[in-house]
C-alpha cells in the first residue's frame, strides 16, 4: 500500500513539474487512438474484402450501367456509365432539395409569423399545423402523399386539364415543353437585369441615406425585369416556342401524354413531404427569432411613425434574422439528407439509382457506399458554408 | 494531476479491449462455415421479406418455401433438426451484402444465378433449386394480350437490385420501345403502386408474378402475359472460399431432388433402407460413407428426406397447393418432361 502510494506520488511530482507534458498527452493519446481506429477498420476490410475474392477500385464507374433510369436533368439512356448514373441521381437530389428548400422556407416564414398571429384562428391553424406535421415520422408522410396522391389522381384519359396546357393524372404533371432559339441571348439579358436592380437598390439606398428621398425601387426594378427580356424577343431574335404534352391511346385502356415535360408523381409527393414536414420545424424557428427581438424595439419604432410592415421589414426582422439562421441552416441540413428517403417511393434520387441499382449491379458496397457518404457530406457543407456566409454578412457590424 | 493519469489508463484500456475483441474476431474467421455452424447450433440462412411460395412467414413467424426447404434441408443434414434455422428476412438490396459480410451463410431468396455475380461479389452459386424466367402482368382489361401489344410510352413498376431491371431494359431497347421504369425499394410497394395505376405493367419473375397477383384486390383482373423474356435460374448462394460448406449446401439441394427420382420421400424413407437398389440404400444412409465425404453423419440424407421430405413434396406443399403455379413445367424432372437433373449422389 506504501509502495503504491509512494509510486504514485513520484509519477504525480512526475507529471506536475511538467504542465506541458500533463497538458498535451491525453490529446496525442486520444489523436493516436483515434487514427489507430480507422487504420484497423480499413485494414480489417482489406484483409476480409481479400479473403473473400473481393477488389477494391472505382474502375466500374466507367463501365455501362445498363439500367434506365426514370427521371433525368440530363441526357442518360441505359448504354451511359455509372459515373453517369452518378450524376443523374446527384442531380435529381439536389433538385429535390432546392424544391423542398424554396417552399420549406416560404411555408415556414408564413407559418411562424402566423403563429405569432393577434388573430385567434390563424395562430390557432398554425400551431395546430406545427404539431401535425413535425409529429409524425417523414416516411409515414411520405407513403401518406405518394399512395394518398396515386389514389386521388384520374387516369391519363380522365387527367385534370389546366386550360389544354397542362395535364395532372396518375403518372405526373405534363407541362409544355420550351423550345428556345437563341437562348443565350436571353440569359445574358437577364443576367444584365439583375446586375442593373442590384445597382439601382444601392443607388436608392445611398440616395436616401444622404438626401432622405425615396426612390420607388420596387416598381423600377419589377418594370425593368420584365420589360427587358421581351424587348429580344423583338430585337434580339429570340423565340420561343412550346412542344405541348398530347394524350396517346397505347392500348384499349393504357393512355399516356407523349411530349412536354412530365414531372412525376414521385417528385411531387418527395418535395411536398419534405416542405410540409421541415416547415413546421423552420416556422419554430422564425417564431423564435421574432419573439427574441426586444418588445421596446417594435414601440421604438411605432414612435417614429413606421407603419406595421416597416417594423417588421426594417426593425424586426434584420435583428430576428440573427436568432433565426444558425437553427434553420440545421434544417436545410436535414431536409437534403431526408430527401434519401426517396428511395422508398421510387425516385430516382442517388441513393435508389447510385447507392441501390448501381450498387447491386456491380456488387461494389464499399466503394459505392463511400461515395455516397462523401457526396452527403460535401451537400452539406456547401449549404453550411453558404449560410454561414449569409449568417456573417446580417450579423451586427461593429464599428 | 492523477486525473490525467487515470484518463491515459482507461484510454489504453479501452484501446486493449478493442483490439482483444478484433483478434478474436479475426480467429474466428479463419474457421470454416461448418464449424461455426455446429457451434451456434444453428443455419444462418437469408430470405426473402415474403414471397408466397418461396419465402414466406406466417403469423407466428413459421417460415415456408421452397427457398426455405432448402435451407431446412442444410440444418437437417449439418445439424440433424430441420428446424434449427435463424431466418433472416432481407431486401434485394440487401441480400449479397449480409452474405459476404457473415451475417448469414446460406442466401435461399430466389437469387438469379448469373456469370457478374458468381465472378464479381465473393460469392458462389451452388445450384438451382427453381427455373424461372421474366414476365409481364397487365391488367385484363388493357386489352394487351401479349408483349407485341406494347407500345412507347409505357410505365413500368418494378423491384430494385434484381436481373429484373437489366432484362427490361435489354428487352424494350431491342424492341424500340420507350418506357418509363418505376423502381421501388419493397415488393409491397411495387404492388401497392401498380394497383393504382401508377404503372401499365408489372415485370418480375413469372413465379414472382403469381404470387403476387395473389395478393391483389382483384387478382381477376389481371394477366400474366405467355411471353418469358429472360433465364432465370435461382438457387442458393454460399460465400466463396469454403468449399465444404459450398459442398453441403449443394448435396443438400441435390439430394432433395434425387430422392423424388428414386420415389424415396418422407413417409416411406425408413421403409427404404431395407430396399434391393444400393443406390436408394445410399440415399438413405444405409449403404456406402457419402456423408463422410462432406465431413457429416452417414444419415444426412436420410434426415433430410425425413424431415424436410424431397424436391417433388416441397414443390408441392408451398407451390403447387398454394396455387401459385400449379404446373411444375420446366421444374420436373428429367425423365418427367423437365430439366431437372442433378448429378448422382454417389
Amino acid at each position: 500500500m506504501n509502495l503504491i502510494s509512494t509510486f504514485n506520488k513520484s509519477i504525480g511530482n512526475f507529471f506536475s513539474s511538467r504542465p506541458k507534458f500533463r497538458y498535451y498527452l491525453p490529446q496525442i493519446l486520444t489523436a493516436l487512438g483515434i487514427v489507430f481506429i480507422f487504420a484497423y477498420f480499413a485494414y480489417n476490410a482489406q484483409v476480409n474484402m481479400e479473403n473473400r475474392g473481393i477488389d477494391f477500385g472505382l474502375r466500374f464507374l466507367g463501365e455501362e450501367a445498363s439500367f434506365d433510369i426514370q427521371f433525368s436533368l440530363i441526357e442518360y439512356s441505359g448504354a451511359s456509365s455509372y459515373a453517369k448514373a452518378y450524376l443523374v441521381g446527384l442531380l435529381n437530389t439536389i433538385l429535390v432539395a432546392c424544391i423542398g428548400i424554396f417552399f420549406a422556407t416560404i411555408l415556414g416564414v408564413i407559418i411562424g409569423i402566423s403563429r405569432l398571429s393577434s388573430n385567434y384562428l390563424i395562430a390557432k391553424v398554425a400551431e395546430w399545423y406545427i404539431e401535425i406535421f413535425r409529429n409524425i415520422p417523414l416516411l409515414l408522410q411520405l407513403f401518406f402523399w405518394y399512395f394518398a396522391a396515386l389514389r386521388a389522381l384520374p387516369l391519363p384519359k380522365e387527367a385534370i386539364n389546366f386550360f389544354d396546357v397542362a395535364y395532372l393524372s396518375v403518372k405526373g404533371l405534363y407541362v409544355p415543353k420550351f423550345i428556345w432559339t437563341n437562348f443565350s441571348v436571353f440569359l445574358y439579358s437577364i443576367i444584365a437585369v439583375i446586375v442593373a436592380v442590384v445597382f439601382i437598390f444601392k443607388y436608392a439606398k445611398k440616395q436616401q441615406e444622404q438626401t432622405g428621398k425615396q426612390i420607388p425601387v420596387f416598381s423600377i426594378s419589377t418594370s425593368l425585369i420584365v420589360l427587358f427580356p421581351l424587348l429580344t424577343f423583338l430585337i434580339g431574335g429570340v423565340s420561343l416556342t412550346f412542344e405541348y404534352p398530347e394524350l396517346k391511346q397505347l392500348s384499349q385502356t393504357i393512355f399516356n401524354y407523349i411530349g412536354g415535360v412530365a414531372i412525376i408523381p414521385e417528385l411531387m409527393a418527395l418535395a411536398a413531404a419534405l416542405s410540409l414536414y421541415t416547415a413546421t420545424f423552420i416556422a419554430e424557428c422564425v417564431r423564435a427569432g421574432i419573439t427574441g427581438v426586444g418588445k421596446g424595439q417594435k414601440e421604438a419604432a411605432a414612435s417614429i411613425g413606421l407603419t406595421p410592415g416597416q417594423i417588421l421589414r426594417l426593425v424586426v426582422m434584420p435583428q430576428a434574422l440573427r436568432i433565426i439562421i444558425p437553427p434553420t441552416t440545421n434544417q436545410y441540413l436535414n431536409l437534403t439528407k431526408n430527401s434519401s428517403l426517396a428511395a422508398a417511393i421510387a425516385y430516382p434520387d442517388i441513393v435508389l439509382v447510385f447507392a441501390g441499382t448501381a450498387m447491386m449491379q456491380t456488387g461494389r458496397a464499399i466503394e459505392i457506399v463511400s461515395i455516397t457518404m462523401l457526396t452527403y457530406l460535401s451537400l452539406s457543407i456547401v449549404i453550411s458554408i453558404f449560410m454561414n456566409w449569409y449568417n456573417k454578412k446580417i450579423a451586427i457590424k461593429e464599428k | 494531476m492523477y486525473k490525467y493519469i487515470k484518463q491515459s489508463i482507461s484510454l489504453l484500456a479501452v484501446f486493449t479491449v478493442l483490439f482483444a475483441f478484433a483478434n478474436e474476431a479475426m480467429a474466428a474467421k479463419k474457421s470454416k462455415t461448418l464449424k461455426n455452424t455446429q457451434k451456434k447450433g444453428w443455419v444462418r440462412c437469408g430470405v426473402s421479406q415474403g414471397l408466397p411460395g418461396f419465402s414466406n412467414a406466417d403469423a407466428s413467424g413459421n417460415w415456408t418455401g421452397v427457398d426455405v426447404d432448402v435451407c431446412r434441408a442444410v440444418a437437417a443434414a449439418v445439424l440433424g433438426d430441420a428446424n434449427k434455422v435463424k431466418f433472416t428476412p432481407l431486401s434485394a438490396k440487401e441480400r449479397f451484402t449480409a452474405l459476404t459480410s457473415g451475417e448469414i451463410d446460406i442466401l435461399s431468396r430466389n437469387t438469379t444465378w448469373t456469370l457478374s455475380r458468381d465472378a464479381d461479389i465473393g460469392l458462389t452459386f451452388v445450384g438451382v433449386n427453381f427455373y424461372d424466367g421474366q414476365g409481364f402482368m397487365v391488367r385484363k382489361n388493357s386489352g394487351i394480350k401479349s408483349t407485341n401489344d406494347f407500345k412507347s410510352g409505357l410505365s413500368a413498376c418494378v423491384n430494385i437490385g434484381t436481373t429484373t431491371e437489366l432484362n427490361m431494359r435489354d428487352f424494350f431497347t431491342s424492341k424500340g420501345i420507350s418506357y418509363e421504369p418505376v423502381v421501388f425499394e419493397k415488393a409491397d410497394e411495387v404492388v401497392a403502386a401498380y394497383d393504382s395505376g401508377r404503372c401499365d405493367t408489372y415485370t418480375t419473375d413469372k413465379s414472382g408474378l403469381a404470387a403476387q397477383r395473389t395478393k391483389m384486390q382483384n387478382p381477376d383482373d389481371h394477366i400474366v402475359l405467355p411471353e418469358t423474356i429472360s433465364k432465370e435460374p435461382l438457387g442458393p448462394v454460399v460465400r466463396q472460399g469454403d468449399s465444404v460448406w459450398e459442398d453441403i449446401v449443394r448435396w443438400s439441394l441435390n439430394v432433395m431432388i434425387e430422392a423424388e427420382e428414386y420415389g424415396i420421400d418422407s413417409q416411406n424413407a425408413s421403409a427404404m433402407k431395407t430396399s434391393e437398389n444400393p443406390q436408394i440404400k445410399r440415399l438413405v444412409g444405409a449403404e456406402g460413407e457419402l456423408g463422410a465425404a462432406l465431413g457429416l453423419d452417414n444419415d444426412w440424407s436420410y434426415n433430410i428426406i425425413t424431415q424436410v421430405g424431397n424436391y417433388g413434396e416441397s414443390y408441392k406443399r408451398n407451390i403447387a397447393d398454394t396455387g401459385i403455379l400449379p404446373d411444375r413445367g420446366p421444374n420436373n424432372l428429367w425423365t418427367k418432361g423437365g430439366i431437372l437433373y442433378v448429378a448422382p449422389a454417389r
